[in-house]
């Protein structure tokens, strides 16, 4: 999958969820401060993106993806 | 002296309408809000007939905030806006503003959705917002958050008496001089298998599957069990000197409350009534009035054999023959732990209006002597000058509360 399409289902996901307009789901911006993201809605996040990019995350790794670009990184790295 | 505590606003979604006055205009009109189950789960049970909240909750609350709630927290929700819009957002230091929301059975869709989807796929695909949306302190937890309370936010559980008890708090915790205002009532949404599956065991549900509008008849001979409902009714209740310093809008008074238990049996009410009796003569009590005040009472009268036969006795036993008797759960169904709360706010819109909706349904009155000798409503509407409304409401597990409502 390329970065594009990582971008894309990432941003899916966080419209489903968390109600954030694609538009504003870019690689800087931070869950917690600047989506209003909180900690159970980054569970189902995390769910949800281990089902589409068949990739797993621990929840060690969980706490440090803190923006949309630390995301899509881990999603990359991570991907079969 | 304790304060006075008055009503100054109302909200309701019900199954007779989304809103308080639509509900009561259906209620006067003598509508039903009760119909078949038509899911594909409904053949199996012998009892196949719910009364539907009227509201669309998608129309009320964003989306994303509507995944996040259980259907209890949101129709809680839709009526506390209400009732703080109808208040005019009354502003009050948080510190003095409280709530207390009763519920039967609380977040029951979420628990049984949520062990779904455990039993079919695993730990990972249950959501992490289960714990919050199943908590039976979740409604008023939510309201709470909408309003900003932080004089305590509290939950009422007595089953089907939640919503009235939950009032009857709210009225102690003003005079006890810990809140200015408060947002309090009841609210009820379970219409899933596994409750009907229960209630229907119980043998306490209407088995007249083919007769929706006619199935909850209160008090008639051929009643044979309460329809399930779901729905939210929520009153703004304040401190009569914040509400005059503040110009807010009276809408009634909730002039005196009573509680009491019966000691007798899990889920039978006391055949005599007593325990029902003494919950309604310590509210009178309480408010300084005496029985022959008492003109109107809104009964808990859910349409089941034995519930609506000891109500009788205890109304008998409390005030006599002489009030006129209504029993609304005839068009709107059981709302459980809604139920005082709805209740209560169609018992003031009749001191409003003066005018008793009848009992629906109420073809062959049951031969018992007790319920022979009530002054029940029957066919049309009743014009009527009363002052003072007592309404009934019990609960499985013994609870009885009674509140005695006037104009302010």
């Amino acid at each position: 999958m390329t970065t594009e399409e990582i971008r894309a289902g990432l941003g899916e996901i966080l419209e489903e969820v968390a109600g954030v307009l694609p538009a504003d789901a870019t690689p800087e911006k931070s869950f917690t401060d600047d989506l209003d993201v909180d900690s159970l809605s980054m569970v189902e996040i995390a769910t949800a993106v281990e089902d589409k990019f068949g990739v797993v995350i621990p929840d060690d790794e969980l706490v440090n993806i803190k923006t949309v670009g630390d995301a899509v990184n881990f999603i990359e790295k991570n991907q079969s | 002296m304790p304060a006075e505590v008055l009503v100054t606003g109302f909200g309701a979604t019900t199954p007779l309408g989304g809103d308080v006055e639509s509900s009561w205009a259906a209620l006067l009109a003598g509508r039903s809000g009760i119909s078949r189950l038509d899911d594909d789960w409904a053949p199996g049970l012998p009892a196949r007939l719910v009364a539907r909240c009227k509201s669309d909750p998608a129309e009320h609350i964003s989306r994303v905030a509507l995944r996040r709630l259980d259907r209890s927290q949101q129709l809680a929700l839709i009526a506390a806006r209400a009732a703080w819009a109808h208040a005019g957002a009354p502003e009050v230091d948080p510190i003095r503003l409280a709530v207390v929301i009763g519920t039967g059975v609380g977040g029951a869709r979420t628990l049984l959705g949520q062990d779904d989807l455990l039993e079919e796929y695993g730990v990972r695909k249950v959501s992490p917002l289960t714990v919050p949306m199943l908590m039976p302190n979740g409604p008023a937890a939510t309201v709470g958050l909408e309003v900003g309370a932080q004089a305590g936010v509290h939950t009422v559980v007595s089953a089907c008496a939640s919503g009235a008890e939950a009032l009857a708090v709210a009225r102690d915790l003003i005079r006890a001089d810990r809140a200015d205002v408060v947002v309090a009532g009841g609210t009820e949404s379970c219409i899933h298998p596994l409750p009907l599956a229960g209630f229907a065991q119980m043998r306490a549900l209407s088995t007249r599957n083919d007769e929706p509008g006619t199935a909850s008849r209160p008090f008639d001979k051929g009643r044979d069990g309460f329809i399930l409902g779901e729905g939210a009714g929520i009153l703004v209740l304040e401190r009569a000197e914040f509400a005059a310093a503040r110009g807010g809008t009276v809408h009634g008074r909730i002039a005196g409350a009573g509680i009491s238990a019966d000691a007798h049996d899990i889920v039978q009410p006391r055949p005599d009534g007593a325990g029902a009796a003494r919950a309604i003569t310590l509210a009178l009590r309480d408010a300084g009035f005496s029985p022959e005040d008492v003109g109107h009472v809104n009964a808990h009268a859910t349409s089941t054999v034995v519930g609506d036969l000891a109500e009788a006795a205890a109304i008998r036993r409390a005030l006599g023959d002489r009030p006129l008797i209504t029993a609304t759960k005839s068009m709107t169904g059981h709302l459980l732990g809604a139920a005082g709360a709805v209740e209560s706010i169609f018992s003031l819109l009749a001191l409003r209006d003066r005018l008793v909706p009848a009992v629906a349904n109420l073809e062959d009155l049951d031969d018992a002597a007790d319920i022979q000798a009530l002054n029940i409503v029957r066919r049309e509407p009743r014009h009527a000058d009363f002052d003072v409304v007592v309404n009934d409401s019990f609960g499985f597990g013994g609870h009885n509360v009674a509140l005695a409502l006037t104009r302010a």
